[in-house]
């Protein structure tokens, strides 16, 4: 699986542009393989499962996590170490996924999404006779 | 009392928080998804209390410990390391570990009405300032002639 924005480092700012005005977030991602899936895991603090939309279209995965505004109300920080804004992240999937079976859950602010892998790449086991 | 923005002591917070947070372990040596200990917090002025938020995605609220010792306010989160087996990372970014964060306020709290609230990977405390952090109002008298 390959990042299309892997220029930005991790917590920067996202490439795509929205017609939402507001800063946009990349998530810092977990990836793994576990077994006949992959497992991607998203830092989205301050989201609920209503708010994140996941998309897989021609073997891109878009991760777009919208953030309700939690600034003080007039706006003035007394110490401000980060931004708060949407969580946007696009995946290329090199790997043949069962797009159909793919399913996402969120929790604690981190979604977790399971991409099972297609019939076809799963390692098969050859008999082999004698 | 007003609390004054100052960019010069934001950026002294900001190198503290790099250099302990960053470059302290970076020196002990590295593992992936451990350079954050340090977590950032926001911290504005609500009027009648301070509010401070920081985002801990992924961390049970039983693991957070805070405590307020007079000016000190002590983030804590007491994270076990998870050992997954027959598992083949691609990436790993997202930061594990404990997390220790030490933060001075700029006026004092009341420290037994301090209260917490974490929802969807997100704590904000809410500090209640104390009674000669509060403003003022002082009238003033005239003396009819």
């Amino acid at each position: 699986m390959t990042d299309e924005t892997t220029t930005i480092p991790a917590g920067g700012v996202a490439a795509a542009e929205h017609t939402r005005s507001g800063q946009c977030y990349r998530p810092q991602v977990d990836i793994l393989e576990q077994g006949d899936e992959l497992l991607l895991r998203a830092d989205v603090p301050g989201t609920s499962a209503d708010q994140i939309d996941v998309k897989f279209e021609d073997g891109a995965l878009t991760l777009h996590a919208v953030v309700t505004p939690r600034t003080p109300a007039n706006g003035r920080y007394l110490l401000r170490e980060y931004g708060v804004g949407d969580f946007y992240r696009t995946f290329q999937v090199s790997e043949v996924i069962d797009a159909g079976k793919i399913s996402a859950e969120c929790r604690d602010g981190v979604l977790t999404l399971h991409l099972p892998k297609a019939e076809a790449v799963k390692p098969r086991k050859i008999a082999v006779k004698s | 009392m007003t609390i004054y923005y100052n960019p010069l002591n934001q950026l002294r917070h900001e190198m503290d928080r790099l250099l302990s947070g960053t470059l302290g372990p970076a020196l002990e040596g590295i593992w992936p998804g451990a350079l954050r200990s340090q977590p950032a917090v926001n911290l504005w002025d609500a009027g009648e209390s301070l509010k401070a938020e920081t985002e801990l995605p992924g961390v049970k609220s039983e693991q957070i410990d805070i405590s307020v010792l007079g000016r000190e306010l002590t983030i804590r989160v007491e994270r076990p390391e998870v050992v997954e087996e027959n598992v083949t990372y691609h990436r790993r970014e997202r930061p594990t570990g404990s997390i220790h964060r030490v933060l001075e306020l700029p006026c004092d709290v009341k420290a037994d009405g301090v209260t917490a609230e974490f929802l969807n990977g997100v704590l904000t405390l809410t500090l209640p300032k104390a009674e000669t952090a509060k403003p003022r109002k002082i009238t003033v008298n005239v003396n009819p002639e």
